[in-house]
């Protein structure tokens, strides 16, 4: 008998086309065959979290209809330096690849990989029809790169370069978009150092009416902000230039009119070297802000506390911790609505400091804002009761993150380590998906986290644990975990191969200055033919020693491209 | 000692020009690690691993040979008697900190306090001066980058105990991974987790808001053989006997601890004995980086014009010509006649600037006094008067 399905194949396609989140669209391909057939002839949108987990002609060979690609590359401790030079990540295969099978391909969103220019160029050559690029922590480009998608790209809408590791040539990049140009919607340049040419961007916004996100670099001037702005009154995130030369009243005035007409504005960031004296110009677009990012701005406790008098509606809020501990109360007392807090050190590496944030100022927010899911905090001194009474006030933590400058610094009170804080953070916030660690930790901490976060998906650990024995309880307990970060920890083969049944279920796992050797490598090669197990020696150590481990699992087999410094066993 | 007359006050400047062209260098070198990661290591040939390893001071500086034998003689005694094993002598940075190199001329207390002690603040301070001080927007690029200030930092911090330390190599670009190998078990590349682009913009950003930010004004303050710098706004005090009493009670601590043996009860008095005797001179470099005796100009202008304190023992000042024990005041006029010397542009514009208003405004008072006279004449002359 003829089994007929229910649906026809074209009606399941378009249903499933109305599916965006690629979780869902896994679980679809995976219920039957005519399934995973209209789930892949019905898809857009690949994402793909670690670029060698998979290769390019596979991708193409299982989605013959994508239109926007979003790829990840380097292990996450790249951008703190701690990944080898030229490690890998090119996108040009992937690019040769997407020309051939998707000449329709619109959106491109880069993190962590190597692009050089040429690629550039080739992208904007070979795909008519592109309409978004997104570079987020890549490296390997330069602004002629940039100046190839400007000239080529007729169609471009987005254009979002953000903390790259770019060769800034100069500005003349932005000049080489066509006067015909009109459709770009968002233009994010903030990370870029040169001066650009202002007309050209005059013109530019000026005639790119459905603009909503622009982000501009430190070269541009207030007065060349609200030029500016006169033009855009349209947009939705305006990310500022330099926020500090003297302005004349009438100067003022004008700007902060300008700013009081972007009624649709949410999202403010920029900012750079902001004197307080300005702040109140920007006091119309509070009223409507949700995302306000002030992490280059080093404002005082009562500056940012006036700021947010206007903000009742900030959901997401980014701070330096010049603010200190007052400015976070006000942000307790401001900012009802909060949901994610970021505060980032001025001055990371001045120990003798005598401003910054500490338990009190987290406390403070806690106790103001009940709804903190998102916190990533950098702090030079905590307590285990700070900790608790803060996770009593927020259970609802999904992202927590808290820095502890000092490596392995115990409870400044008690002395004792901070094993009972991050306890009391994954008992009372169940829905922990992401956590990193801090301060001084021993094994109880693992215990607690592989018996009580069961949700978590990401965990960072530096400088913590006792024994093996921690990272055997994670491995253990926490079932949802999928990225696994480590360095400077005493952890070692056992540690390592306790996970060796988990690895495939995860997508990656860094372990770096551990004390895992390359014989444990070996085995956890050998005993997982599946998993890559990549190692990359430092000059000069121990042959036994394995410096650094990255695991991943992949169906595209070892790469090919790996560098010298990079042992696949 | 045959290394302290070496610190003469020319060479000590030569120090500080390097220093601060090393500052500006590193902290543009910071800046630009963003932009050219792979240049460095791969493709710039005028900057190899290797380079970096043995650099001393800065490419094309004078006579690195003679700023290696200056401090290297130190710290090779330095290395034997503090079983300072293994570290490349090459390794390390000449001139790069100023307080630093002048705490090493010889006096293995001091070297052995900062190695030894809580952590490696004050050689890690000294290299934190580097960027933020630099204080160079990101928009000079030069590719010539120099990662030498860096490297000594991270050798320095080597000789710690196996404890991980405060990271300070955060302003080093990634080459200093790869470049001293037997020091990298110790060291702590990558610490805070905080992304390059943000570290730089954080160091510049510091610069410009610790120099001019309204109502602070921020200045380091360094002791010889404290082990770490402190900071005072100079903003919050009106005139030298605040500052100074604020200073007192801020380094107590630290004096307190060194002449502990004295004595415990350590009071005010004899505290103030040991900044104003002969034991410990404040000085201050300015904006021109020449290193002044404080309390010379008036408050403001030293406000104006101060970048960062030292308190240092009478005993290394011979070579800044400031009064020390053994010296007395042969030294002094020189520092004297210098503060002259320097104040002299500014004193005799401003004088220059009053003469010329005095002429001006006495030649304003003739004209309007002869245009009365006139008009008044004038006036008479019509012998009608006005009906006022």
């Amino acid at each position: 008998s003829s089994r007929r399905s229910s649906f026809p194949d074209e009606v399941l396609e378009r249903v499933l086309s109305l599916l965006k989140s690629h979780r869902d669209r896994s679980s679809v391909s995976l219920v039957c065959k005519d399934w995973y057939n209209a789930e892949r002839w019905s898809r857009t949108h690949v994402f793909i979290g670690n670029c060698y987990s998979v290769s390019p002609e596979i991708v193409a060979r299982r989605f013959p209809k994508i239109r926007s690609v979003t790829l990840k590359g380097k292990p996450r401790f790249s951008d703190f330096n701690l990944v080898p030079e030229n490690w890998g990540a090119d996108i040009h295969a992937w690019l040769v690849v997407f020309a051939a099978k998707y000449p329709f391909l619109e959106e491109l969103r880069l993190k962590r990989m190597a692009i050089s220019d040429e690629s550039l160029e080739f992208l904007a050559v070979s795909f008519p029809n592109f309409k978004a690029l997104s570079l987020l922590s890549c490296d390997g480009f330069s602004t002629n790169g940039l100046a190839a998608i400007a000239t080529h790209c007729k169609n471009l809408t987005e254009l979002d370069i953000q903390e790259n590791g770019i060769d800034d040539k100069g500005g003349s990049w932005l000049s080489c978009f066509p006067e015909s140009f009109t459709s770009l919607e968002v233009l994010n340049f903030a990370n870029l150092s040169s001066d650009i040419n202002f007309d050209a961007l005059e013109r530019l916004v000026g005639r790119c009416k459905s603009m909503r996100v622009l982000k501009l670099n430190r070269s541009v001037s207030l007065e060349q902000l609200q030029r500016l702005l006169v033009n855009a009154p349209q947009l939705a995130e305006l990310g500022t230039g330099s926020f500090s030369e003297e302005l004349t009243f009438r100067q003022y005035v004008e700007l902060e009119s300008a700013l009081s007409n972007c009624k649709n504005m949410h999202t403010l960031s920029g900012l750079w070297d902001a004197k307080g004296i300005y702040l109140p110009a920007l006091y119309p677009v509070c009223t409507h802000l949700t995302f306000l990012n002030l992490s280059y701005a080093a404002l005082r406790s009562d500056e940012l506390a006036k700021l947010l008098a206007h903000c009742p509606r900030l959901k997401r809020l980014w701070v330096l911790d010049t603010v200190e501990d007052k400015g976070l109360e006000a942000v307790g007392l401001n900012c009802p609505l909060l949901e994610e807090l970021r505060v980032f050190p001025a001055d990371p590496f001045d120990e003798e400091i005598i401003h910054g944030v500490t338990e009190a100022g987290f406390v403070a927010v806690s106790f103001g804002c009940p709804g903190l899911h998102y916190v990533l905090y950098f702090c030079r001194q905590m307590t285990n009761a700070a900790v608790a009474t803060i996770v009593q006030n927020c259970p609802d933590f999904t992202h927590f993150r808290l820095c502890i400058m000092n490596p392995g610094q115990p409870d400044y009170i008690t002395n004792e380590p901070m094993d009972e804080a991050f306890g009391a953070v994954v008992k009372t916030c169940t829905k922990l998906q992401r956590l990193s660690v801090s301060g001084l930790l021993t094994d109880l901490t693992f215990e607690y986290i592989g018996r009580y976060a069961k949700n978590l998906e990401t965990l960072s650990v530096a400088f913590a644990g006792s024994s093996d024995w921690g990272m055997q309880c994670v491995m253990g307990g926490c079932s949802k975990l999928r990225k696994l970060e480590i360095r400077d920890c005493p952890f070692g083969n056992a540690a390592l191969l306790s996970g060796l049944e988990k690895y495939e279920s995860m997508r990656s796992l860094w372990m770096s200055a551990c004390n895992v050797t390359m014989n444990g490598c070996r085995l956890l090669a050998r005993e997982m033919p599946r998993l890559n197990v990549e190692v990359m020696k430092e000059d000069g150590s121990d042959d036994s020693q394995a410096d650094k481990v990255y695991v991943y699992r992949s169906i595209a087999g070892p790469r090919r491209d790996a560098p010298p410094s990079v042992l696949t066993l | 000692m045959s290394t302290p007359l070496e610190h003469d006050y020319i060479g000590l400047a030569e120090t500080s020009s390097m220093e601060r062209s090393s500052e500006k260098i590193s902290s543009s070198s910071s800046s630009s690690i963003p932009s050219n990661i792979e240049d460095k290591t791969t493709n710039n040939p005028s900057l190899n691993l290797k380079e970096t390893e043995l650099r001393l001071g800065l490419p094309g500086s004078e006579s690195p040979e003679r700023k290696l034998s200056l401090f290297g003689k130190d710290l090779e005694t330095n290395d034997k008697s503090n079983g300072f094993a293994g570290i490349p002598l090459k390794n390390l940075v000449s001139g790069a900190k100023r307080g630093f190199s002048d705490a090493i001329d010889g006096s293995n207390g001091k070297w052995v306090f900062a190695i030894n002690g809580k952590s490696d603040v004050e050689l890690g301070k000294g290299a934190v001066l580097a960027s933020p001080r630099g204080g160079l927007d990101s928009k000079t690029n030069p590719q010539q980058v120099r990662t030498s200030v860096p490297v000594m930092k991270e050798v320095v911090g080597v000789p710690q105990s196996p404890k991980p330390v405060q990271d300070k190599k955060n302003l080093v670009p990634p080459v200093n991974e790869h470049a001293s190998a037997p020091a990298a078990k110790a060291q702590v590349v990558g610490w805070p987790p905080i992304r390059s682009f943000r570290k730089n913009s954080m160091a510049s950003n510091l610069a410009k808001n610790s120099d001019e930010a309204a109502g602070c004004l921020y200045v380091k303050v360094s002791m010889d053989g404290a082990p770490y710098l402190r900071k005072v706004d100079l903003k919050t005090y009106n005139n030298y006997r605040e500052f100074s009493s604020a200073l007192e009670k801020m380094f107590s601590c630290f004096t307190i601890g060194q002449c502990g043996s004295n004595g415990d009860g350590l009071s005010e008095s004899r505290l103030m004995d040991l900044l104003h005797g002969s034991e410990y001179v404040l000085t201050y470099e300015d904006k021109d980086g020449d290193w002044m005796l404080v309390g010379d100009v008036p408050w403001e202008m030293f406000t104006d014009s101060c970048r960062r304190l030292r308190i240092m023992k009478g005993s290394e000042a011979i070579g800044l010509g400031i009064p020390s024990k053994s010296h007395g005041e042969m030294q002094e006029p020189e520092l004297m006649q210098k503060t002259w010397k320097k104040h002299r542009i500014l004193y005799s514009t401003t004088l220059y600037t009053y003469v010329c208003a005095f002429r001006y405004y006495s030649l304003m008072y003739l004209v309007e006094v002869r245009e009365k006279r006139d008009c008044i004449r004038q006036i008479m002359a019509l012998k009608t008067y006005p009906i006022i």
